[in-house]
């Protein structure tokens, strides 16, 4: 039966581009991090699991086999999961079931990218030249949103700015955007309508780690424990006909499942604070309706009310989230750990005031993969 | 392991033949073996509650084309699923990791992979170290022979060794109805060869192949419900070992004997072992790291050498050894499967018969 298992150590590099560092050199700098604040190291780890998004981003087939050394990993199993954008919180969840199931009681869960390796739009387009890239897939999902639910423009506008303030707050974020405003936002190139420049994610490097532990080994650890009360994993086909693109099913089914297994029948009011995958502005309203936080229609006007601000009623991307900072093999992971943040108190500036429950959400492909924790500092909280 | 685990067995496998050139896409070939086995169990797609599979990009030439993958599997309404971008039998480890949680009890482990598309020998080099070695473009077969080299310098096995693991192994493979290179061919022959790799010849590689398998794993009294003899998974390990081959002595495999010795091999006879020999020489190695005597029948399938579908000759190691369980041929088998130059990453998983 599933033992419990908790988030005792977390560790992140800066999200900027990082010329001066090798791969080697990017994930030990997160996973050192992460065992220094588990008060653990490498000697301690019974197993670790590395996730990255395409293996063409930075010309590495299979990089376990060559990162084997520089995470300690020699003598020990190491796993390698890739389930697309999505994949940090896959992995995260993949190092969840290495606990649960028994087996390991100490396991390094390590996520990066190196964009600067290589060209992520070229990737993201199937590795062919003149492709349409993420933004391309995702713009018209995005306009047929706004269509459905009515949703003034100015929305994705704010979501872009409100994220750049929060990024301001954390050290580790990509874009340090000081002027940032609507203004700005919405004078900002075109790139694919309706979103602007602005309204993007990065490009960025950098590699996130925690270190999962055993109930037991939680409570010797020095820091609060973020126990993962429950995850869900959901898959969909990325394209059929009366495939409804703005609300999958498989992001209703998978959040469906993640609330039933925590208990949690009001997200909105049990959750505390989420960590969305937000690498496109307007997926804030669109993740709230698509996972049931509010109902459909509801989502757009929760953003403009200003309660996922950092003291509103229902924090979005406290940490600044994927509009900030995109190392993509690791963003679903800084989504993860970020949520551990917010209910281990350590979430430093931009700390969510007496957050007890925290999201952490990924999604990737043509908006089908989907992949979600919930984390508390309580090992069974009550709603 | 700090709980006792839960018995999960093997009971419904499937693959594609080793085709040299499948003409067809990825995902067809994963439907194939999807669709087969849901015909032969009589389960439910709806019955398979997670499914995991292994595959790699870098094979097609195209990031995220696992994401194609998906449409060979099945996925709506919406599955529980993930993916490993390694040979499947890893895929087949988190399964069972997963299957431990205790709220589900049956999963479908795939792998895939097409070779025919592609250079293996310029591919694979992206497989080592990007700053020091993969300039250099050591590729698999060069790697394998230094690897043979080091083993004939140690006089731990003549050129003759090598010869004889690929004549029985292709000479097994004939009845496999699944094997891509199958043939008789006397050791004196092999060695009037010339040389491809020195020492390697030819006929020490495995062949260029596309195709898939399919592996379905339950718990307990599902298992024996699905399937009249299950192969029930006694022990599964996997390790590493350093990326650089230099540090390394190539004439054993450190991680396979600790894997082997994570796996529970030592603890009973071992009637066959499916082995991942890829080239000829790692069968000496793998025989000598797993502790495997001569009572042991090695690769009755032909091997890896007798048909090579990347990222699921592993997992298919694991299928052969089930089905000798299955059918009642063997009691308690090994397999293993291989990652990496030169052996570097291993897995084991040890099987039963019931009874």
């Amino acid at each position: 039966m599933a033992r419990p298992c908790a988030v005792v150590g977390i560790g992140q590099t800066k999200y900027r581009r990082q010329l001066e560092v090798t791969l080697d050199g990017l994930v030990r700098e997160a996973a050192l991090q992460a065992l220094e604040d588990a008060d653990m190291t490498f000697a301690d780890i019974d197993a670790v699991v590395i996730g990255k998004a395409p293996d063409a981003l930075e010309a590495v087939m299979m990089p376990e086999l060559s990162l084997a050394d520089a995470l300690g990993a020699v003598g020990k199993p190491i796993h390698r999961v890739h389930t697309a954008g999505s994949v940090g919180a896959s992995t995260a969840i993949t190092g969840v079931t290495m606990i649960e199931s028994g087996r390991y009681d100490r396991v390094l869960v390590v996520c990066y990218e190196k964009q600067s390796e290589g060209n992520a739009t070229w990737a993201l387009s199937g590795g062919r030249s003149g492709g349409q890239g993420a933004g391309g897939t995702f713009a018209p999902w995005i306009r047929s949103y706004i269509s459905r639910s009515g949703a003034p423009e100015y929305i994705g506008w704010m979501v872009a700015v409100k994220d750049r303030q929060n990024a301001l707050k954390n050290p580790y974020a990509h874009l340090r955007i000081e002027d940032i405003s609507i203004d700005k936002v919405k004078e900002s190139p075109m790139l694919w309508e309706p979103l602007h420049f602005l309204e993007s994610c990065p490009s960025s490097d950098g590699a996130a780690a925690i270190v999962l532990g055993s109930e037991e080994v939680a409570r010797r650890c020095p820091q609060q424990p973020a126990w993962v009360i429950a995850h869900a994993k959901r898959t969909e086909f990325s394209s059929f006909p009366g495939r409804d693109t703005v609300k999958p099913r498989a992001g209703v089914d998978c959040s469906a499942a993640l609330y039933a297994k925590a208990g949690i029948t009001n997200p909105l009011e049990q959750i505390d604070c989420a960590e969305l995958y937000v690498p496109f502005s307007w997926y804030e309203p669109m993740w709230l309706e698509g996972h049931d936080i509010t109902p459909e229609g509801e989502g757009w006007k929760l953003t403009e009310s200003g309660e996922t601000e950092l003291r509103g009623r229902f924090p979005v991307n406290p940490s600044g989230g994927v509009l900030s900072s995109n190392p993509i093999g690791a963003s679903g992971l800084i989504r993860c750990l970020e949520a551990a943040n917010q209910v281990r108190g350590t979430a430093g500036e931009y700390q969510v005031d007496g957050a007890r429950v925290a999201l952490g959400h990924a999604y990737g492909g043509a908006a089908q993969y989907f992949a979600m924790w919930l984390v508390s500092s309580e090992l069974q909280p009550t709603f | 392991m700090s709980t006792t685990p839960r018995d999960v067995a093997i009971v419904a496998t499937s693959q594609t033949p080793s085709y040299r050139l499948f003409n067809d896409s990825e995902p067809k070939l994963i439907m194939r073996c999807v669709n087969d086995i849901l015909e032969r169990t009589g389960l439910d797609r709806s019955e398979l509650q997670f499914t995991i599979a292994g595959s790699c990009d870098y094979l097609s030439g195209m990031p995220f084309a696992f994401v194609s993958n998906i449409d060979g599997v099945g996925a709506w309404p919406p599955v529980y699923e993930s993916h490993v971008e390694m040979d499947a039998a890893w895929a087949l480890n988190e399964a069972w990791l997963r299957l431990q949680l205790g709220d589900i009890d049956v999963a479908l482990v795939i792998g895939s992979g097409k070779s025919s598309p592609g250079r293996p020998r310029e591919v694979f080099p992206l497989q080592t170290d990007p700053y020091v070695m993969a300039p250099l473009g050591l590729d698999p077969v060069s790697l394998a022979g230094i690897q043979a080299r080091a083993l004939l310098d140690a006089g731990i096995a003549t050129e003759r060794d090598f010869a004889e693991v690929v004549s029985r192994s292709r000479r097994d493979a004939q009845s496999n109805p699944n094997a891509q290179v199958a043939k008789d061919v006397p050791v004196d022959e092999l060695l009037d060869q010339p040389y491809f790799s020195a020492p390697l010849r030819k006929h020490d590689l495995p062949p260029i192949s596309d195709g898939a398998a399919a592996v379905v794993l339950a718990v307990g009294d599902r298992a024996r419900e699905i399937s009249e003899r299950p192969a029930w998974i006694r022990g599964i390990d996997h390790r590493i070992e350093s990326h650089h081959p230099g540090l390394r002595d190539l004439t054993t495999s450190t991680s396979t004997a600790q894997a082997a010795a994570g796996a529970g091999v030592s603890a009973g006879p071992v009637d066959v072992a499916e082995l991942m020999v890829n080239y000829s020489p790692e069968e000496i190695v793998l025989r000598r790291a797993l502790g495997l005597d001569d009572a042991t029948r090695v690769n009755p399938s032909g091997g890896p050498l007798a048909g090579h579908p990347v990222m699921a000759t592993g997992l298919v190691r694991i299928l052969e050894a089930a089905n000798r369980i299955s059918a009642g041929e063997a009691q308690r088998a090994v397999a293993h499967a291989s990652s990496g130059p030169c052996l570097q990453q291993n897995l084991v998983c040890v099987l039963e018969g019931e009874g």
